[in-house]
């Protein structure tokens, strides 16, 4: 569970980039994962995919079917449809990822639904740059020779067409591949844009913490010796415990940290001691910051 | 969740009591809550795309709420350890960053640029490699024309059984002019145009996307197409309809045919920027190029579906030889004319 945890924890890291905006500020960014890119567009195709079965089916029950369509000698209403289903076709390959991805939130639907979002890459490796309209064409241009020519080379068997088929489908395979072979996760659409996929976490502001629970620090009076035990890291693994609310988690804590720092403490209210604690240990880690000490966690 | 919260009409509750909070960096935070939360609707009314839903005095703050924003991350950063406010500022500033430097115009209004100069600015931009395209080009139609005049068995490997329609070598004059002729009447002609727009421009978009891998494919598929048309024009001038197929080609062919340079020479610009990006380094290089190429290919699309409308409908429907070449010739004009054409530097977007 934590090896699982601190993989994913070592992973966030390997993705974590800083941009400097025109504001002089650094601005940390994730890289969006392979999965969840993948994820994104998986979901995409379907709700495409969804969209024409739909279509389908209401053409059905209105009693039109497009299989009997043949070019040339539709007439009327049947003509309308058969243009009307080349042109779906076509945007739904080429307009789709295009129209979304030039809105305000630069993403598809499955890529919002992942929490992720197209942006353009630093031009030197730092200073932030706007996302152009020109960026979002050429990345979905690409896309063409990324998704599309190779699953309808799979879905056409063009793998049997023996050694023409296996030069192409391992010419096929780098595009695919690419992000594997870059530490961006970038795709070749990427590179030719100029652009990278990142998270676009929509964080909610929470509660503060010394405004939910009451001042005690006459109760509880810990000492500075007390309060040097742990460090920043600690002070934020507490915090996400307190928001959480497991009272289980909650006391298993209340006695680890006693324990460490010598109290005979009776488990009483976990969470009056936990709040009291986290208060103290903020407070006694904060005043260092502002005389420029932090202690990153109880190892340093 | 307690939080001041606010509700559809944006009404944002200051926090009850700042005083009431032990920590200095609550303190700190609670007193530019409100800052932040109009902040935060704003750039959230921006993402869904309704600017119409932000009051006119959030608009006129914006500027400041954000710097404001952006500092009190900086400090926070500095003085807090709650690991909360640093997330909710961190995603709020990037958000707003987002919404604040993303493109600062619409698609219409990004059409209008592109329409008035950008593309041909381009497209004037990429002229060596719509050069060397155009070389590919044309060595690939001398190249299909010879192989087949040499030895005419070449022609049924190099166009393919279902593209000739009785178009072959030995056919008679009669049968050639017969594919030649147009429909007398209109019927399943859009179906037709709008199936040679999408597979068209299929193609172009493959000619620009292989232009990645350092532009090789890109030519090979230039040169691929223009074997089977120079060996086609083998096949007509044989029986002595060099003028009449020219014609009929023309009529869409130097709309289409210039599209096809053009994304070819997009491909090309892309490649020849990953082989050789000069003094760059490579992704700068390839991004660089791959914004020109794009808004090179965006424009094709626009040509592509002109040369579809020619070629299902003109072509379908204006019969003389004479016609078809005047339509062709005035089209190619006109494109030239774009293209060329200095106009008023526009900036970049």
């Amino acid at each position: 569970m934590s090896a699982v945890a601190n993989a994913m924890r070592l992973d966030a890291d390997k993705r974590a980039r800083e941009v400097l905006t025109p504001e002089g500020l650094s601005l940390p960014m994730t890289i969006a994962s392979r999965g969840a890119r993948a994820g994104a567009l998986l979901l995409d195709l379907l709700f495409i995919f969804l969209g024409f079965f739909v279509l389908i089916m209401i053409l059905a029950f209105a009693g039109l079917s497009l299989f009997t369509l043949e070019m040339g000698e539709a007439t009327g209403p049947m003509e309308a449809v058969g243009v009307l289903f080349i042109l779906l076709i076509f945007l739904s390959r080429y307009g789709y990822f295009l129209w979304f991805e030039l809105g305000p939130r630069a993403a598809t639907p499955g890529k919002r639904l992942l929490g992720i979002r197209v942006a353009a890459r630093p031009v030197d490796g730092r200073t932030a740059t706007r996302l152009t309209p020109a960026m979002v064409i050429a990345r979905n241009l690409v896309r063409d020779v990324e998704v599309f020519i190779p699953s309808f080379f799979l879905i056409g068997g063009g793998e049997q067409a023996g050694v023409a088929g296996w030069a192409a489908f391992v010419w096929l395979a780098v595009f695919v591949l690419f992000p594997f072979f870059n530490r961006d996760n970038l795709r070749a659409g990427d590179l030719v844009a100029g652009t990278w996929v990142v998270e676009a976490s929509h964080a909610k502001l929470k509660d503060a913490m010394s405004v939910a629970a009451p001042d005690r620090s006459s109760e509880y009076r810990f000492g500075a010796a007390e309060l040097a035990v742990y460090g920043e890291h600690e002070l934020q693994v507490l915090e996400s415990v307190l928001r959480h609310g497991d009272d289980n988690a909650m006391s298993e804590v209340a006695q680890a940290i006693s324990r460490k720092i010598g109290w005979q403490y009776g488990g009483a209210d976990d969470r009056e001691f936990l709040e009291s604690f986290y208060a103290a240990l903020r407070a006694h880690l904060e005043g260092g910051m502002r005389f420029g000490k932090r202690k990153a966690d109880k190892y340093s | 969740m307690a939080l001041p919260f606010f509700s559809k009409r944006n009404e944002i509750t200051p926090p009850a009591d700042i005083e009431a909070a032990s920590l200095r960096s609550d303190r700190f935070r609670l007193e530019r809550e409100v800052d932040w939360q109009r902040l935060d609707a704003v750039v959230t009314a921006l993402e869904k795309g309704r600017p119409r839903r932000i009051a006119d005095e959030d608009v006129l703050d914006l500027p400041v709420l954000y710097r404001k924003a952006t500092s009190s991350l900086a400090v926070a950063r500095e003085t807090s350890l709650d690991a909360a406010t640093l997330d909710y500022l961190e995603s709020l500033v990037r958000r707003a960053w987002f919404q604040i430097y993303g493109p600062r115009i619409g698609l219409i209004g990004w059409l209008r640029r592109f329409l008035g100069g950008g593309w041909s600015a381009a497209v004037r931009g990429i002229w060596l490699d719509i050069c060397i395209a155009l070389f590919l080009m044309v060595a690939g139609s001398v190249v299909g024309w010879l192989l087949v005049a040499r030895d005419s068995d070449w022609y049924y490997s190099l166009v393919p059984g279902e593209r000739s329609g009785g178009r072959v070598p030995g056919a008679s004059a009669e049968a050639l002019r017969e594919t030649l002729a147009t429909q007398d009447h209109g019927q399943g002609l859009t179906i037709f145009a709008t199936f040679l727009f999408s597979n068209n421009t299929g193609v172009a978009i493959l000619a620009f996307a292989l232009g990645f891998a350092f532009g090789i494919p890109t030519m090979l598929l230039l040169v691929y197409n223009m074997v089977s048309l120079g060996a086609m024009m083998w096949v007509f001038a044989q029986a002595g309809l060099q003028w009449e197929f020219s014609a009929w080609l023309a009529v869409h062919g130097t709309t289409e045919l210039l599209a096809i340079l053009l994304a070819g020479g997009a491909g090309i610009h892309v490649g020849r920027s990953m082989a050789f990006p000069g003094n760059r380094p490579i992704l700068a290089a390839a991004a660089t190029h791959g914004t020109r190429g794009a808004e090179v290919m965006a424009g094709c699309t626009i040509m592509l579906i002109i040369a579809a409308l020619l070629e299902g409908y003109v072509r379908q429907l204006v019969g003389s030889p004479a016609t078809r070449a005047t339509v062709g010739g005035v089209m190619l004009a006109f494109w030239l004319l774009y293209f060329m054409l200095p106009r008023a530097p526009v900036e970049k977007g």
